[in-house]
């Protein structure tokens, strides 16, 4: 089992063992009275990642690019043990959600943006140490490409990969294959699991820029 | 490089324009804008920087989340309602031009058609000048119910994306029009949006009048319609609750979720072939 990240514990809330990060509930999950709260792997891909032990590379404190925010569940967490966090979401509805949570962090900047279209957030994000991807689109490894110019060279890329959004009928081997093979063209794979029993037909992907 | 930031030459107290260049800014690609807005002087240090960038992000998403979402549902549902009222004010007035046309031109036709084929006589009296101009506003009338029908086409799926995926825009907006609004209509439940529609056979049916309606306005979708009758109320709950779905995640999520459009297509698909099944029976026996 690898290390968390600084500032991201298991801790004992309402009598569950699990993660948990400081900072301003968001969502209406469970605290505790030293500010710990609750990170919920089920609600959240990068949540499930490091439940399930994969090896993000995250220490703590590092700068973040967040693509598809939504309501900023997990959003929220990075906000709580990373630096500087961008968060972008296409879609207007969730990011009422997100501006919530934005509000109640020094560090969190929550952009209206297409996770396909850099060139419209390269004027307001800066290079970052990890890029957590999480979006529901057709072409999820595209986006991981055409965002690549934001990660350091020793940066990290957290990917979620969601084989009903590529293919709903094929078998999400194959699309995980397919998507994991267009993502090798500019990042080298440290690590791919399966992120059940927390989501089904996902994977989780830890990959560096190459 | 520096004259791509979002901060270019703006002033650190111009809340205004910082929102806006951050909604409507670019750049190729990315760069250390905080170490170089602390250089231009934009920001005293870092943080300075970082608090400065906070309030910008959150200005333009608001902004630009109020623009883009500012109770679109509303105008869907004022929209397609137009649309409707349009077209049926277009045929009826077509029915008067086609009535007063033939009595006074050789060719009798019906229809807006007949108005448009009207708009390009050059009438000789008064009256004809009035009958042409009748056939005018007939024709104005329905390509504005066709302008109508785009502009519904174009917003349903920003408005409500899966359940315009799953229903065609059109029967979107109705549904929406029908609930009076995507946040009425995600609180119904889906037995609601079955009948929606349907009052006049719903409340018969309460009265004790009647047998309960299977469908409501779902009745123009292909599932039902493309089902013979013996299933069709199975195929209508079915697609209700598919829409019910839909109609929820769009309202409190907005994200888009693919797989509801093919699970609907295997059950439909599942319902279907039973009449197949009883073919098969039947050739059997």
């Amino acid at each position: 089992m690898s290390d968390l990240p600084a500032g991201v514990a298991r801790r004992d809330i309402d009598g569950e063992t699990g993660l948990a990060t400081q900072g301003p509930p968001a969502y209406g999950e469970p605290t505790d009275e030293a500010g710990w709260r609750r990170w919920n792997p089920r609600r959240s891909k990068l949540g499930a990642m490091l439940a399930s032990g994969m090896d993000t590379g995250l220490t703590g404190g590092e700068t973040a690019l967040y693509l598809g925010a939504a309501a900023g569940t997990t959003v929220s967490h990075v906000a709580d043990f990373a630096g500087p966090t961008y968060a972008v979401e296409f879609a207007p509805r969730p990011v009422r959600d997100l501006l919530d949570v934005a509000e109640e962090r020094d560090r969190l900047f929550p952009l209206l943006k297409d996770a396909r279209k850099p060139e419209t957030y390269a004027h307001v994000v800066e290079p970052v140490d990890a890029i957590v991807q999480d979006v529901a689109t057709r072409g999820q490894a595209e986006v991981a490409l055409a965002n690549r110019e934001f990660l350091r060279e020793d940066g990290r890329l957290l990917m979620a990969v969601k084989a009903r959004s590529e293919d709903v009928t094929a078998d999400p081997e194959v699309v995980f294959d397919a998507v994991v093979e267009t993502l090798s063209e500019g990042y080298e794979i440290l690590e791919r699991a399966r992120l059940e029993p927390y989501h089904a037909d996902h994977l989780g992907v830890v990959a560096r820029p190459r | 490089m520096t004259d791509d930031a979002w901060f270019a030459g703006l002033d650190p107290a111009d809340r205004e324009t910082a929102a806006g260049r951050i909604r409507e800014g670019g750049a190729d690609s990315p760069a250390d804008w905080p170490a170089m807005a602390v250089e231009t002087g934009f920001a005293a240090d870092e943080g300075d920087y970082y608090d400065c960038l906070r309030e910008a992000t959150i200005d333009a998403a608001r902004a630009a989340v109020e623009e883009r979402e500012g109770a679109v549902d509303q105008q869907l549902v004022h929209a397609v309602r137009a649309m409707d009222d349009c077209r049926r004010q277009a045929n009826e007035l077509a029915e008067r031009v086609a009535e007063w046309g033939s009595s006074r031109f050789e060719s009798g036709g019906t229809g807006v058609e007949y108005a448009r084929e009207l708009t390009e006589r050059d009438p000789e009296t008064l009256g004809d000048r009035r009958a042409v101009s009748l056939a005018r506003r007939v024709v104005a009338l329905d390509e504005e119910a066709d302008a109508l029908k785009e502009y519904v086409e174009t917003t349903t799926p920003e408005v409500a994306p899966n359940l315009a995926a799953l229903a065609g825009p059109v029967l979107a907006a109705r549904l929406l029009s029908l609930a009076g609004g995507l946040e009425s209509l995600a609180k119904k439940p889906s037995g609601t949006v079955q009948v929606l529609g349907a009052e006049d056979a719903l409340f018969a049916h309460l009265r004790g009048d009647a047998p309960s309606p299977k469908h409501g306005i779902i009745y123009t979708h292909d599932a039902v319609r493309g089902t013979r009758p013996d299933d069709r109320g199975s195929a209508a709950r079915a697609l209700a609750g598919k829409l019910s779905i839909a109609a929820r995640i769009d309202h409190y999520s907005g994200d888009r979720r693919p797989e509801l459009e093919a699970e609907l297509d295997d059950r439909i698909a599942t319902i279907q072939a039973r009449a197949a099944d009883d073919t098969e029976a039947g050739d059997d026996e």
